[in-house]
């Protein structure tokens, strides 16, 4: 098992340097620099400014200084909101993200672990195809329409719920959440079902049956764990989403979230704040891509007896 | 057996070519079909946009303003006059353009880098691989963001950039099929009998491993035309006064609470879209009988 770890823990440092390299360049080369827009800037206060953020030096010692920048946990100062940093920023706006992707992935996992289960343990019947053909639409409606939609029903005709904020007034982080996590819940319930499935089909659990043992007990004690496993393997990539997804959602529900400050830096064009979180967002995905494999490999029994057990 | 209960297993063993099989079994499955028609029914009508679309892109009518589905408008206009209709049709034209574009760059690449990695094999493969797997991790509707950053808000850049993200399954389900292809008895003979790596790749290892390629293309595109409508929704994606789909859904949200049809409308055809491919790729996966190209 901690052979497992090593290993996947070493090769996810050239993927993050790869993200940092990647992004440093791309940010580089893109058409014009940060501070060509402002008006008629003098070319002495120019020179200060490109200066100031180490523009002025060769591309490789820029590359340099911001990977030692890094090293030490610093991600820059901020090109268009001057004074803050990159850092600041991110602090800012990262918890509201990370609460409301929590919150997501709890529906997500909730209702689409539940479907899931509920499908597998009679396929073929109405409790099988009932959520199963929500969890397509689920997957066929992107949060964008499905976000708005939720908001007109939910806040303006039945008027239940607050349409827009985060924590400024109770019962506003519901539809943000559900928006979010109803895609996921949907892959959930699918990667759910087909992973019960298959374990259900298996031999062992044919004997604990035929042993006699109640049917809770045989799903909650001898299925679950194998037949989850799909899903632990499919939240790495889910957290991802949840990220990106929250791009949208934030921008739908006006929440002062990392996923608004991004759009809004990518369309500011702050060079420095889209690098910052994109290697930032990367770092965080790739460690949770291991950690959700981990997971996954440890509930594994095959799995963990190939790498020589604890 | 004589001659002719020869010509006999032949010609029914023609009747039921793996293409014709994978046919009746499709025809059988009435999501698929329904999904194969709404897909024909939108991809004509995109096609005919310009001679049958109801008003003219341009045409406004300020006075008429944003109104319901009428019997001169059917699914309203919007805050300019605009038909929504002609409106949606002009914005499906992008929309399906850039699925299936992209979707043909993904497969390109995906394709020939599979294809190669799987039959030279060893340390090229071992390389080539990897580097799919280092592009996996990568958090990709990220990178699709600032990619539109570094280029600008260009079309053409747009479908490089998704179909240059979506191709490394396709990558991984070519080298499969390249693999398992390459011991088999005919390809040894094409190769000893001189055939160029390139032609042995083109002639014989695409066309045998067509069933996966068809079924992942079809699942790929609502994949790509959902990453358009997401950058359009954002802003970051088709600008006016071109239109999408996602860009109509956007501005449809913006107004929803006084002029809902503006919102629903594209939704349903987007929505729609989707299901279509979905439902087709799905049923395509089981006629052709093909395992793991996706879940």
């Amino acid at each position: 098992m901690w052979r497992f770890i090593g290993v996947r823990l070493l090769q996810a440092i050239p993927v993050i340097l790869v993200v940092i390299t990647v992004t440093f360049f791309l940010v580089r080369i893109a058409p014009g620099g940060p501070f060509d827009s402002e008006k008629a800037v003098p070319r002495e206060v120019k020179a200060a400014l490109e200066a100031q953020y180490k523009l002025n030096l060769p591309l490789f010692q820029q590359y340099a200084a911001y990977l030692d920048d890094l090293a030490h946990g610093d991600l820059g100062p901020s090109f268009k909101y001057p004074g803050r940093s990159v850092n600041e920023l991110i602090a800012a706006g990262f918890p509201v993200t990370a609460e409301l992707g929590l919150y997501a992935l709890l529906v997500a996992l909730g209702i689409g672990g539940l479907a899931g289960v509920c499908a597998s343990l009679k396929p073929n019947t109405a409790q099988d195809y009932i959520p199963m053909s929500l969890a397509m639409i689920g997957i066929c409606m992107p949060s964008f329409l499905l976000g708005p939609l939720l908001v007109l029903l939910f806040g303006i005709y039945l008027d239940w719920l607050p349409v827009s904020g985060w924590g400024d007034i109770p019962g506003d982080k519901i539809l943000p959440s559900i928006t979010l996590g109803a895609g996921y819940a949907a892959y959930i319930a699918r990667l759910g079902r087909a992973g019960m499935l298959e374990v259900l089909s298996q031999d062992y659990i044919r004997t604990a049956r035929a042993k006699g043992l109640p049917r809770w007990q045989v799903v909650f004690k001898h299925s679950l764990r194998g037949g989850l496993i799909p899903v632990v393997a499919f939240l790495g990539p889910a957290f991802a989403g949840l990220l990106a997804g929250s791009f949208v959602v934030e921008t739908i529900f006006q929440i002062p979230g990392l996923g608004r400050f991004y759009v809004q830096a990518a369309f500011n064009r702050d060079y420095t704040m889209i690098l910052g979180t994109t290697v930032f967002l990367s770092v965080l995905i790739v460690l949770f891509n291991l950690l959700s494999d981990i997971l996954a490999a440890w509930m594994n029994p095959r799995l963990r007896a190939q790498f020589g057990g604890h | 057996m004589n001659a002719r209960a020869i010509d006999d297993i032949a010609r029914a063993e023609q009747g039921t070519s793996l293409w014709k099989d994978a046919w009746l079994r499709l025809r059988k499955n009435h999501l698929a079909v329904f999904g194969l028609v709404i897909l024909a029914l939108f991809v004509i009508i995109a096609l005919l946009t310009p001679w049958i679309a109801p008003y003219s892109y341009q045409a406004q009518d300020l006075e008429l303003g944003a109104s319901g589905p009428s019997a001169a408008h059917w699914l309203g206009t919007d805050i300019f006059g605009r038909d929504l209709m002609t409106q949606i049709m002009y914005g499906g034209r992008i929309s399906l353009a850039v699925g299936f574009v992209a979707t043909a760059v993904a497969l390109l690449i995906g394709v020939t880098w599979g294809a190669i990695a799987g039959y030279v094999g060893g340390r090229t493969d071992a390389v080539m691989m990897r580097l799919v797997d280092i592009l996996y991790a990568l958090p990709f509707m990220i990178f699709i963001v600032l990619l539109t950053v570094v280029f600008g808000r260009n079309m053409l850049l747009l479908f490089l950039a998704i179909g240059a993200v979506e191709w490394l399954t396709m990558a991984r389900i070519m080298r499969g099929q390249v693999q398992s292809l390459r011991q088999q008895e005919f390809v040894e003979a094409a190769i000893s009998l001189g055939l160029s790596p390139a032609t042995l790749i083109r002639r014989h290892l695409v066309p045998n491993a067509l069933g996966p390629i068809i079924v992942y293309t079809t699942l790929t595109i609502p994949n790509v035309m959902l990453l358009e409508a997401f950058l359009s929704f954002l802003g970051l994606g088709i600008q006016p006064p071109q239109t999408s789909w996602g860009l109509l859904i956007s501005y449809g949200a913006e107004t929803m609470e006084e002029y809902p049809w503006l919102l629903i409308f594209p939704g349903v055809a987007l929505t729609l879209t989707l299901f279509s491919l979905n439902f087709l790729g799905d049923g395509l996966r089981d006629a052709l009988d093909v395992r793991g190209a996706k879940d």
